[in-house]
């Protein structure tokens, strides 16, 4: 960065800038898409009820005694898709996403209990509920798989062909060292080591539970001589969704294959969305598709929104994982070597299976230096909903496991947890697993210790220890202990991931309300909440020298903004934000170009030490009046206003090799510890999180009240996987799909998480900024479970940290004492 | 998994029922079937999408309103029994343009994210603050009321202020800048 490491107090990044949605949102005047204006039908999801099967036939009862008259209820089922696209000779029935295997619509085989078979619509929502009942699925049942860790049966094989790859969405294997060269180089680190610790964890689903549960609203534009006979357009025909999403650029592909339909024909309107944390990443696409099904079938608006209990059985969640560790460590507890062995549970279809394993894999040995590694992933089928994208997206599976077999080794060793971390955490110059080279300027020691400051953590170890003991003595049932978590998490989408996006970004000149100039963003990128509207005009404002006020964000709507890319991958601010400092540098160039700014209207100040947000950065900045006025201009002028643009173009340095799993994985990482302080009662086995210290690295804190408010928000979501959050599953079936049983932390059960940043400004990020959004989710899981293994002197290894898991296992532990 | 029944048969058989009520210092009265949900009157009958739906079943308080003073879910009321009640929901907190101190306070700390826990969160708050209720109860009194962004600090912090106990980091007040 060309201005050291502080921003001017001029800059309007770097501060925390109040929400420009904020005041709508506070006053319930932001409209989600079930508060939309809407006059039309209402649509409702037919659903299977069993694990696996095949349909046989359907069956609409006779609804007069419920006020149900079929004849005024339009259907659709997977009869009324064609089952070969004239675009692509492949079945539009099925999602295009990575591969193609999940039907919109069973047509025949289902493979999980709420699997949609057919839809309906009425005016009435009321009429609808009882008519979704009426709805008989006869079926004919096949052998379900729900044990993902176990192979299939020949009779429960459903994808790939019977053998050992059966099942199995996808394989990753990272090797490095001895590992490249053969087992038995690998083995011998092993069996020369001073100490060999092996174990096994587990974690569970986990529901995103965003407050709004999932819905969209389609409605089609047919030519008047279509308006009935066929289903299917034969005239040109345009499908408008809008709804609660993340990516619409997703939806909008998706669309697009389903209904056969040109580019231009699909428009997708993201409404203000309640919530996403990766639960409206994909899934959407498919509500989307029921709706537009709805639509085209009754030429009427339809608006299609779950409640709760259909969102949380239906939709994705986390993956499960299994995973077993077995590390190799010299007698002064220097990590040699890690043989890891990673299972997914992928849920019934491939959906985005491969790439949650993919960033499992490559998060997996954290920020340590281990010079032989194997770690083996897999993700394999199960006969439940497809487990999908949450925050984090499979790193905080791998980072719990070996986070908490970290301190296993430490006690195996003798060492405290820190010091076994500290003399294994990597320096500049260093390699990770995948052996990616940390050239950035890290200080992971220093900024270790300053968590661990801040925590108190050395006073708490002692006195904790001293509690215990007394404790123990004296009868109280309380137990303390305190634990650590180091990990790092790559932004953006991995190796070559972005360049295959191929992001655009554009701004345009417009005249604000006042009558001024100022530019309008176009992005494809959401707001959830992250606060991604914030970000873009903060670095819009001073990427041009101009006032807050003079930015607006564009609503993202597939036929008003360029495509750049998912909301999702922690990738917004780092990656888009990037691309809107770099647009901005274009549209003051063209200004420049069509004659509208000048020399005369350059800054006279020669002080001015605004930092630019690009390394490459233009450099000459111009006197905010002038650029007003010359902006006003461009906006008006006959052909259209004047525009800026940037596509993302790959930092220098290396390649990222997806067949041998080496390379440069991300431009950048964040890198933080995490340190938690727990109360454990043995009368109730239930935790109290005492204190949470959360520090990372970020680059460059863009919006301090933002960024902490992320941070918190995450590391509460993770929290509630460490310690509550559980779905119960009989039969392939959801038996907790409620608020009520599926429980989630409220005010009572969290504390304040004290949140700490540090700044390394990266190179491709505005002023240096990293992404931060899935961070979180990563390293509170296993410091609360280190924190927890230390205060009942028993390893805990598998989440929830529930009441019943942890009396479980006091008394297992008790029981082997007597034996 | 179908459409869970968040209404039962019985409720949609009975007759439609005059109820009356004050709904944000408005006398309104309505022709309605008497079990149908307050939460759906609400949003549909009296156009007011301020109030939010999350659950449905009276765990998640995005439904909060103060019915005669006092937060309720909603979507647990029928609508039967707000007869001659003071109803105030989101919409009515602000004074026309100024803007309800709490409400003013979550802008300023950053208590809303996503913002669809808000106004349910933002009503109980309210009836914190008007209650004068003491800072140091903050997490138990909003404790019906879920968030998952935020992970709540930043809406103790926005309560707290609005309260008058400003220990907070607030946001940059000339941030928002000309």
């Amino acid at each position: 960065m060309p201005d050291g490491n502080k921003l001017s107090s001029d800059h309007r990044v770097g501060r925390s800038i109040p929400r420009p949605d904020a005041k709508d949102k506070v006053t319930g005047a932001l409209h989600y898409v079930d508060d939309l204006p809407f006059d039309g039908l209402y649509g409702a999801t037919v659903r299977t009820q069993t694990a696996r099967g095949r349909i046989t036939g359907l069956r609409f009862r006779d609804g007069s005694e419920h006020g149900v008259d079929w004849r005024e209820i339009a259907v659709v089922t997977a009869k009324d898709i064609p089952r070969i696209s004239k675009l692509d000779g492949l079945d539009p029935n099925l999602v295009s996403l990575l591969i193609r295997d999940q039907p919109f619509l069973v047509r025949d085989e289902f493979r999980h209990v709420g699997e949609p078979v057919a839809l309906l619509a009425h005016p009435d929502p009321e009429v609808l509920r009882r008519a979704v009942q009426l709805v008989e699925i006869r079926t004919e049942a096949a052998t379900a798989q729900h044990d993902y860790r176990v192979p299939p049966t020949p009779d429960q094989v459903q994808h790939g062909e019977d053998g050992p790859d059966a099942n199995v969405f996808k394989r990753i294997l990272v090797s490095k060292g001895a590992a490249d060269e053969s087992a038995a180089a690998f083995r011998e680190v092993f069996d020369n080591a001073a100490h060999v610790v092996a174990a096994v964890y587990e974690t569970q689903a986990q529901e995103q539970c965003y407050i709004e549960p999932n819905g969209m609203i389609a409605r089609v534009e047919v030519a008047p001589e279509d308006a009935e006979g066929a289903v299917w357009p034969r005239k040109p025909w345009k499908l408008i969704v809008e709804g609660s999403m993340q990516c619409p650029y997703y939806v909008h592909s998706a669309m697009t294959s389903l209904f056969q339909l040109p580019d231009k024909a699909v428009q997708i309107i993201q409404a203000a969305t309640g919530g996403g944390f990766g639960g409206k990443e994909e899934f959407p696409s498919i509500i989307a598709g029921h709706a537009g099904l709805l639509a085209l079938k009754t030429r009427r608006p339809v608006k299609l929104i779950y409640d709760r209990v259909e969102d949380m059985a239906a939709s994705t969640k986390r993956h499960p994982s299994h995973t077993r560790v077995r590390a190799a460590l010299d007698a002064d507890g220097h990590l040699l070597a890690i043989d890891m062995d990673v299972t997914m549970d992928g849920g019934a279809y491939l959906t985005l299976s491969p790439v949650v394993l993919s960033r499992g894999a490559i998060h997996a040995i954290g920020p340590y230096r281990v010079d032989h590694v194997r770690v083996h992933n897999r993700v394999t089928l199960s006969n439940t909903p497809p487990h999908g994208a949450f925050r984090g997206f499979g790193a905080p599976q791998t980072v719990f496991a070996f986070e908490r077999h970290l301190d296993r080794c430490a006690r195996a060793v003798g060492l405290d947890p820190v010091e076994l971390r500290r003399r294994n955490l990597i320096v500049r110059g260093d390699t990770l697993a995948i052996s990616q080279r940390i050239d950035e300027p890290i200080e992971l020691h220093k900024w270790m210790d300053e968590a661990l400051t801040a925590a108190r953590y050395e006073q708490r170890r002692q006195a904790h220890a001293l509690f215990n003991t007394e404790a123990e003595i004296s009868g109280n049932p309380l137990r303390r202990g305190v634990g650590v978590a180091t990990f790092m998490h790559g932004a953006g989408f991995t190796g070559a991931g972005e360049d295959r996006l191929a992001s655009e970004v554009m701004l345009r000149a417009r005249v604000c309300a006042n009558g001024e100039g100022g530019v309008e963003v176009c992005t494809a990128n959401t707001e959830i909440g992250q606060g991604a509207i914030t970000v873009f005009t903060q670095i819009a404002a001073d990427a041009l020298g101009l006032p807050l006020d003079a930015i607006s964000i564009a609503r993202p709507d597939t036929d008003q903004v360029p495509n750049s890319g998912p909301t999702v991958a922690s990738r917004t601010s780092m990656v888009v934000g990037h691309l809107v400092a770099r647009a901005s540098d274009d549209l003051v160039r063209n200004l420049e170009v069509s004659g509208a700014l000048s020399d005369d209207d350059l800054r006279s100040d020669p002080d001015d030490d605004r930092a630019s947000a690009l390394s490459d950065a233009h450099g000459r900045k111009y006197r905010t009046d002038r650029l007003r006025r010359a902006l006003c201009t461009a906006a008006t002028q006959e052909s259209g206003p004047l525009e800026g643009w940037a596509t993302y173009e790959r930092p220098p340095g290396g390649q990222w090799d997806d067949v041998a799993y080496k390379g440069i994985a991300y431009g950048t990482f964040a890198w933080a510890t995490y340190v938690a302080d727990v109360e454990v009662d043995l009368t109730t086995f239930q935790t109290r999180i005492v204190d949470f210290v959360a520090s990372q690295e970020i680059g460059r804190v863009l919006n301090p009240m933002l960024a902490e408010g992320q941070i918190q928000g995450g590391v509460v979501q993770a929290m509630g996987w460490a310690l509550l959050e559980e779905q119960i599953y009989v039969d392939g079936q959801m038996r907790n799909p409620n608020m009520t049983n599926y429980v989630v932390p409220t005010f009572a059960d969290v504390p304040d998480v004290r949140v700490l940043f540090q700044e390394s400004p990266y190179a491709y990020g505005p002023w240096g900024a990293k992404g931060i959004g899935e961070l979180p989710m990563d390293g509170p899981a296993p410091a609360i479970l280190n924190a927890i293994s230390s205060a009942l002197g028993i390893d805990i290894d598998a989440l929830p940290a529930s009441p019943e898991r942890l009396m479980r296992a006091v008394l297992n532990a008790q029981a082997q004492e007597i034996r | 998994m179908t459409v869970s029944h968040a209404h039962s048969h019985l409720a949609d058989a009975v007759p439609p029922q005059r109820v009356s009520f004050t709904l944000n210092g408005e006398p309104r009265a309505l022709m309605v079937r008497p079990f149908r949900r307050l939460l759906d009157v609400l949003r549909t009958d009296l156009a007011l999408p301020g109030t939010k739906e999350g659950c449905g079943e009276g765990e998640c308080g995005a439904c909060s309103v103060l019915i005669d003073g006092e937060p309720v879910n909603a979507c647990l009321v029928p609508v039967i029994q707000c007869e001659g009640s003071t109803i105030v929901t989101v919409e009515g907190l602000a004074d026309h343009a100024a803007l309800h101190p709490v409400q003013a306070a979550f802008v300023q700390h950053g208590g809303a994210q996503c913002g669809i826990c808000t106004p349910g969160m933002v009503v109980t708050a309210a009836w914190m603050v008007d209650r004068k209720l003491d800072a140091s109860a903050i997490r138990e009194k909003l404790s019906g009321n879920i968030c998952r962004c935020t992970g709540y600090s930043a809406i103790v912090a926005s309560v707290a202020a609005a309260l008058g106990d400003a220990k907070a980091p607030a946001s940059d007040a000339d941030g928002a800048d000309a």
